[in-house]
């Protein structure tokens, strides 16, 4: 059971949604936006969170869009991960959903959750960092749409109040040749040791990672480096892993170096899946 | 806009019947399934969402009623392991295949195979059924008996 009581809110509109966000924040109520509950409740229910009202995104219905058009595909930020892999509309985000938490979890966690969460891999990043996505948020300006990197740097930075409708993938990179690879301490479902996420787009190697670092990152330099025809293979590889945009996470799942070594490796088989073919 | 604060009256349609209950907002569906339903098949395990024998199905997919507010399941069609009746074809190919031991896990292996089975229709490929069963531990390990029942159920529908 959560040991508290709380006041749980659905509104139907965003504004309602965003309106209730602030109304609770001046009660003093200490809001949080919920969508599939997961981690709330299980935070909650641990004492590490203490939320005085809960606000369910799940009503609204730009929150819930699931289309593509002729541009891009637009994912609500209540989406399951399931409902994003079943539509097989973005190969590599359906990978990246697929790998998170059990197929039960993925009938509930959804893409908006798993971005906006504190859980620190948000693993269905690396392909929205990739394909230069944008993203739709809600708050105090209304609508506003962004590029996804404006707003994300390893975790989500939004105003306060702000919350996240959609999701839209460019068209051009939802079919792109493309490579996950997600390496756990035993078991295969768990949090990652290092997860490797590639896309091959206009030729060139795009290559986003989590757990490798305290946050996941998609790195320019690394990427050019990876992309160096005048270097073979192994030292694109051995440069690459020198570029880490953070040091290394050291935990007792994996250490620091051990880390490096896994992603040294994914590194290896990516590129021999790169010179065989686009990917 | 729905607010909730405090005890509340929702309708929950469960095993086909609607039932006004008086939650707390932060009451967990497990619990009120459990002690205000008399509905004890779905059974607390870990209560962090990671064993799955509080498995039950939502709107035909499964869920860990451990990690659903009561409240929010309002205007859902909830299945617990006692709506599948007794004699249902999962049932049965888990007695047949002797697909338990201590039995605790059952009720949550049942749903996600009656979910697997309305989702796919027919028997889908090896990893598929892989992947669904995965969300479920069986600490007397009878994962093989289990997917044999998989596969008799598919035979017996």
């Amino acid at each position: 059971m959560i040991p508290f009581d709380f006041i749980y809110c659905r509104p139907d509109t965003m504004e309602d949604a965003y309106q209730a966000f602030v109304q609770l924040q001046t009660e003093g109520k200490n809001p949080y936006y919920y969508a599939g509950g997961s981690e709330i409740i299980t935070m909650a229910r641990a004492g590490s969170i203490r939320p005085g009202a809960v606000i369910d995104l799940k009503q609204i219905p730009q929150c819930r869009v699931l289309s593509l058009d002729s541009e891009e595909l637009h994912l609500g930020s209540v989406c399951t991960l399931n409902e994003v892999k079943e539509s097989k509309l973005f190969p590599l985000l359906a990978l990246a959903c697929g790998r998170i938490a059990d197929h039960t979890n993925q009938c509930r966690i959804t893409l908006g959750g798993n971005l906006c969460g504190t859980i620190r891999y948000r693993e269905t990043c690396l392909p929205l960092l990739l394909a230069d996505a944008s993203v739709t948020l809600f708050g105090r300006q209304g609508l506003r749409t962004v590029p996804f990197t404006s707003v994300f740097d390893g975790r989500m930075r939004l105003d306060a109040g702000e919350f996240l409708v959609q999701v839209h993938v460019p068209r051009k990179a939802l079919q792109a040749p493309h490579y996950h690879i997600k390496q756990t301490a035993s078991e295969k479902i768990d949090y990652p040791m290092v997860t490797v996420a590639a896309l091959w787009q206009d030729h060139f190697l795009r290559v986003a990672c989590s757990g490798l670092c305290a946050e996941p990152f998609r790195s320019a330099e690394m990427e050019a480096v990876l992309n160096a025809q005048n270097l073979s293979g192994a030292d694109r590889v051995r440069k690459a892993v020198e570029l880490l945009p953070q040091p290394a996470y050291d935990d007792v799942e994996g250490s620091a170096e051990y880390r490096k070594f896994v992603f040294q490796t994914i590194l290896e088989a990516l590129l021999e899946e790169v010179t065989h073919g686009p990917l | 806009m729905v607010r909730y604060e405090g005890k509340t009256v929702v309708n929950l349609e469960v095993n086909g019947e609607l039932h006004q209950l008086a939650v707390r907002p932060s009451d967990l569906l497990l619990d009120v399934l459990r002690e205000q339903l008399g509905l004890t098949g779905a059974k607390p395990g870990c209560k962090n969402g990671d064993c799955g024998a509080c498995t039950i199905l939502m709107d035909g997919w499964p869920v860990k009623s451990c990690l659903v507010l009561a409240v929010e399941a309002e205007g859902h069609r909830l299945l617990t392991v006692e709506g599948l009746g007794g004699n249902a074809p999962v049932q049965q190919a888990f007695v047949e295949a002797n697909a338990f031991q201590c039995g605790y896990c059952t009720p949550g292996f049942l749903m996600v195979c009656y979910g697997l089975l309305m989702q796919h229709p027919t028997l889908p490929e090896e990893y598929v059924v892989e992947e669904w069963l995965q969300s479920n531990l069986c600490r007397c390990t009878s994962y093989r008996e289990i997917r044999k029942a998989v596969k008799q159920m598919y035979q017996k529908k």
